[in-house]
């Protein structure tokens, strides 16, 4: 009885402690930091966005500018020497992926994002303090449908609907009585449905009773050119758009 | 011993000890034997996909209808005519569902949308991979001989590239990969032949080196050869990564064998460099349109201008003022084929221009270069290394013939089977980042490799792996039905006189005429049946602004009137198009309702005011022509056509056709051709 017992308990205790050395061993591998190389010398308490939030990209491509973040304390002066990390969901790769600020507090990586058209929600994380300080950032993916709407929006669209001027490009956007809607206009974009955006894009504003200033373009492009317009101007709306589909109730 | 022989003497035993046990036993093994197939079936990796589909469309709302168009098995799109055998939807079961959108867990997502239906391409046509396989490493990664992976995503576009010969729109990576490999001079030494049989041709124009003794120092040379974007950071010239000695040797050669040209070099006017006005340089320069072609580093380091012709920043350190002087007063003495127009400068103003951009130098560019006096040997030896770095290639050298299939051919570069690929240590065994790495850093592939370093961003990296890896077996394989030719530019050459006149103002470097020119300025194919004669002599005197929101404008050529009433002839009567009635006159024309009528349409039920502007008080339309003297710029018979489908007349316009109807368009026609400039203003 005594021998069973203690052979039975050994078996036990090898058990637990090769599944404990196991579940160690994958922690391990999981949780093992990517940046160890980086020595960082100073700690932030809070994660501001320089610039290279908000961008659109095609699938599976770098974005144009590279993101920065800057590390602040609490007083709101930046830290240098402290490091950043990046994380984003699957797919979505960072050049490089952690970081130390540089001397003017700010860190650099270039994303690259996924094969899935969409948002795509990254973090930046700095250990901070006490508590690690985090930020988030939303960068857009465009799959073919959209890209190509956004390269007919460049070419049809944007001169009057985007406000943004350079002396490149210069906007029509002041130029006009009634202004545009900017496609990025979630708040009122989303309330239209697509057979909306549709009969604007094919018969003008006044097929809405809106603005004659935007012109017909039905003769000018094809039913699948204004199908990737509206599929552009979901996919870069702010807030973005729920589409509304059919509701089923859940089994 | 004993002891086994014993055993399985048992075992037998009590197997098949007697004959119904025996029969039992064997009935056993048999059935177990028979169960191994659809054992093997049940666990295989399509069938759990399959699992994973039912549950994951389980709980869905629209779930009843998923499982009606849900098929149990193996799944296959098998096209005969295109070789293609895909059972990828065995296991991408949601590819034409629409409603699993929201769905991002592979491999269940639908496709996105693409032009081409899945049914009639299958898949591993555009993406690579090995349709047939039912496993995913032997569909995506197999790496086997005459097998190829799956095309990354950054890099999809190659797959549209094995048609689509031509520039689509849905590609802009495709597109950009492909200009940059006639622009950044690939195809000088790698030979590529398009599935059609047609070779791709360079379009940059690599300077010819016969003369360039007396366009720049020896000094220049050796300095450009060390770092070409030392001197001009857009330069397409790559880095040939010289030793000091080996770039001394190249620039004594370069120089020993130049032979001078005449007329090439002339002694600047010293009078009118005397009174050449130092403040009338940019103005000058402005005036002319050189931006349109030409870009400078402004003060903040960035390049401001065109890119048809080279950077200027610091060309002072490189032009002799002589060869600067004879250059402006006629490029095509120098190099007969330039883009550069001759601008028909006078000499104060060839002094104005040449001092101004003389004194676009940087004192510390090549301040460190001294060069002995060239020795035979050296001079000898540059010629060797002329030789075997293959300069000749893309440029003409005097005594060095331009080598044949210099470089490996890439017409089939995206079917690189791997084993024929030396792979750098540490990296992906995939062709793609093989051609990426190449591209980004061709001498770390052994000191032997010839390739220069190009200086490209990594956009330009990616675009050139693109177009490259379009370029595969099954693109030559594919029947010619499929396949999308590009269009190729025609050698259209205008006659007489007046041709002669459009090649020295190098019309052609923004023009297009029937199928051949640049893009930056409007087709010029139908310009007689478009333009008044009286306009057309004015605007070639003295272009004035049409689109406003431009920089980049025609310039001011110092043309005679006999020239000018030459080129105006033959534009006018050689651009002719069939489509317009060269005759219509609005029979209204003079009818002040009538243009009240147009008014109407034009401003309310149109509001062409959005885009155009007639009246510079109240129109602040930017994007179209101004319109204000239209009435004396344009025929009725192009505004009345214009109007009815501006697409017709020049494809690709943003101009949208608002489909018209004949009266509308006519009463717009009467209004646009109402709009005359006054005697005073139109003659400036």
């Amino acid at each position: 009885m005594i021998t069973r017992m203690t052979a039975r308990t050994t078996f036990r205790v090898t058990a637990t402690v090769a599944i404990l050395s196991l579940a160690m061993l994958a922690g391990c591998k999981h949780s093992a930091p990517p940046n160890a190389g980086l020595k960082p010398t100073a700690q932030g308490t809070a994660l501001v966005e320089s610039s290279g939030g908000h961008q659109v990209s095609a699938t599976g491509t770098a974005v144009t500018d590279p993101l920065v973040v800057q590390v602040n304390d609490d007083r709101g002066i930046a830290v240098p020497g402290a490091l950043v990390e990046f994380h984003g969901p699957p797919g979505v790769s960072f050049d490089p992926s952690g970081i130390l600020t540089d001397s003017s507090g700010q860190a650099s990586t270039t994303v690259t994002l996924g094969a899935i058209a969409g948002r795509y929600q990254l973090t930046a994380v700095t250990p901070g303090k006490a508590n690690p300080a985090s930020l988030d950032i939303v960068e857009t993916a465009l799959g073919y449908q959209q890209r190509a709407g956004s390269i007919l929006a460049d070419k049809y669209c944007s001169r009057c609907h985007d406000p943004e001027s350079s002396p490149e490009r210069v906007s029509n956007y002041d130029n006009l009585e009634v202004k545009p809607h900017p496609f990025a206009d979630g708040n009122t974009l989303n309330k239209m449905s697509d057979a909306d955006l549709t009969s604007v894009i094919l018969h003008g504003g006044p097929a809405l009773n809106r603005s004659a200033l935007m012109p017909s373009y039905g003769s000018t492009l094809s039913s699948s050119d204004v199908k990737a317009l509206i599929a552009y101007t979901r996919a870069v709306s702010d807030p973005p758009y729920q589409p509304p589909g059919t509701i089923y109730a859940r089994k | 011993m004993q002891p086994i022989k014993k055993y399985v003497s048992s075992v037998w035993q009590a197997l098949f000890g007697d004959p119904v046990r025996a029969f039992g036993v064997v009935s056993l093994i048999l059935l177990l034997a028979l169960a191994i197939a659809p054992a093997k079936e049940h666990f295989s990796q399509w069938h759990s996909y399959q699992r994973k589909y039912i549950a994951l469309i389980h709980d869905r709302g629209d779930a009843v209808s998923l499982r009606r168009r849900f098929v149990p098995g193996i799944h296959q799109i098998w096209l005969p005519e295109l070789g293609v055998v895909d059972r990828c939807t065995t296991c991408h079961l949601g590819l034409k569902e629409a409603s699993l959108s929201d769905v991002s867990q592979q491999p269940f997502r639908k496709h996105p949308a693409v032009p081409h239906s899945l049914d009639a391409f299958g898949c591993v046509i555009c993406h690579g991979g090995q349709g047939q396989a039912t496993t995913v490493v032997e569909a995506h990664h197999s790496e086997r001989a005459g097998e190829e992976p799956i095309l990354p995503t950054r890099y999809i576009e190659a797959g549209c590239g094995q048609c689509h010969q031509n520039a689509l729109s849905g590609t802009p990576k495709l597109n950009l990969g492909r200009t940059m490999l006639t622009r950044y001079g690939c195809v000088h030494c790698h030979a590529i032949t398009r599935p059609d049989g047609s070779k791709v041709e360079a379009t940059d124009h690599p300077p010819s080196l016969v003369h360039i003794a007396d366009k720049t120092t020896r000094e220049w040379i050796f300095s450009w050869l060390k770092d070409p974007q030392a001197y001009a950071a857009s330069t397409t010239m790559p880095n040939y990564k010289l030793s000091d000695s080996d770039a001394t040797d190249i620039s004594a050669y370069l120089v020993s064998s130049s032979s001078p040209k005449a007329g090439d070099t002339v002694a600047a006017d010293a009078k009118a460099a005397a009174n050449a006005d130092p403040a009338a340089g940019p103005s000058l320069y402005g005036e002319s349109f050189c931006a349109s072609c030409h870009a400078v580093q402004n003060a903040a380091g960035n390049l401001v201008g065109g890119d048809l012709g080279p950077e200027l920043t610091r060309l002072g350190n490189k032009a002799k003022p002589e060869w600067l002087t004879a250059w402006l007063a006629n490029p095509r003495v120098y190099d007969s084929t330039t883009p550069m127009p001759h601008y028909r400068f006078t000499p104060a103003q060839i002094a104005t221009l040449a001092a101004f951009l003389q004194a676009k130098s940087d004192s510390d560019y090549g301040s460190g270069v001294h060069l002995a006096a060239a020795s035979p040997q050296q001079i000898s030896h540059g010629r060797k290394l002329i030789v075997e770095l293959g300069c000749t290639a893309c440029h003409e050298i005097n005594g060095v013939q331009k080598p044949e299939n210099f470089a490996p051919d890439l017409s089939a570069i995206g079917s690189k089977p791997l084993a024929q690929i030396v792979f750098l240590p540490g990296m992906e065994h995939s062709l793609p980042s093989y051609i990426a790495a190449k591209i980004r850093q061709p001498r770390a592939f052994g000191s032997s490799v010839k390739m220069p370093q190009f200086a490209l961003t990594a956009t330009q990296t990616d675009a050139v792996t693109t177009a490259l890896l379009a370029l595969t077996a099954r693109g030559r394989s594919m029947p010619d039905n499929l396949r999308v030719a590009v269009v190729p530019e025609t050698n259209y050459q205008p006659a007489g006189h007046a041709g002669k006149l459009i090649t020295e103002l190098a019309c052609f470097s923004c023009h297009r005429f029937n199928g051949r020119g640049g893009d930056m300025a409007p087709d010029l194919s139908w310009e007689g049946s478009s333009v008044q004669r009286p306009w057309l002599t004015d605007f070639l005197h003295n272009p004035n602004t049409l689109r406003p929101s431009l920089i980049r404008r025609m310039p001011r050529f110092n043309l005679s009137d006999s020239d000018n009433k030459e080129l105006t002839d033959y534009l006018l009567t050689v651009y002719q198009s069939p489509a317009i009635d060269s005759d219509l006159v609005p029979a209204a024309a003079s009818s002040a309702d009538a243009v009240e009528h147009g008014r109407q349409l034009f401003y309310s039920k149109y509001a062409c005011q959005a885009c155009h502007i007639v009246d510079t008080k109240a129109d602040k339309g930017y994007i179209g022509p101004t319109l204000t003297q239209v009435g004396s710029r344009l025929t009725a018979g192009w505004v009345y056509a214009w109007l009815k489908n501006p697409q017709a007349l020049r494809p690709g316009t943003t101009e949208p056709n608002q489909n018209l109807s004949d009266e509308d368009a006519r009463a717009l026609t009467v209004f646009l051709m109402s709009l005359k400039s006054s005697p005073g203003r139109g003659a400036k």
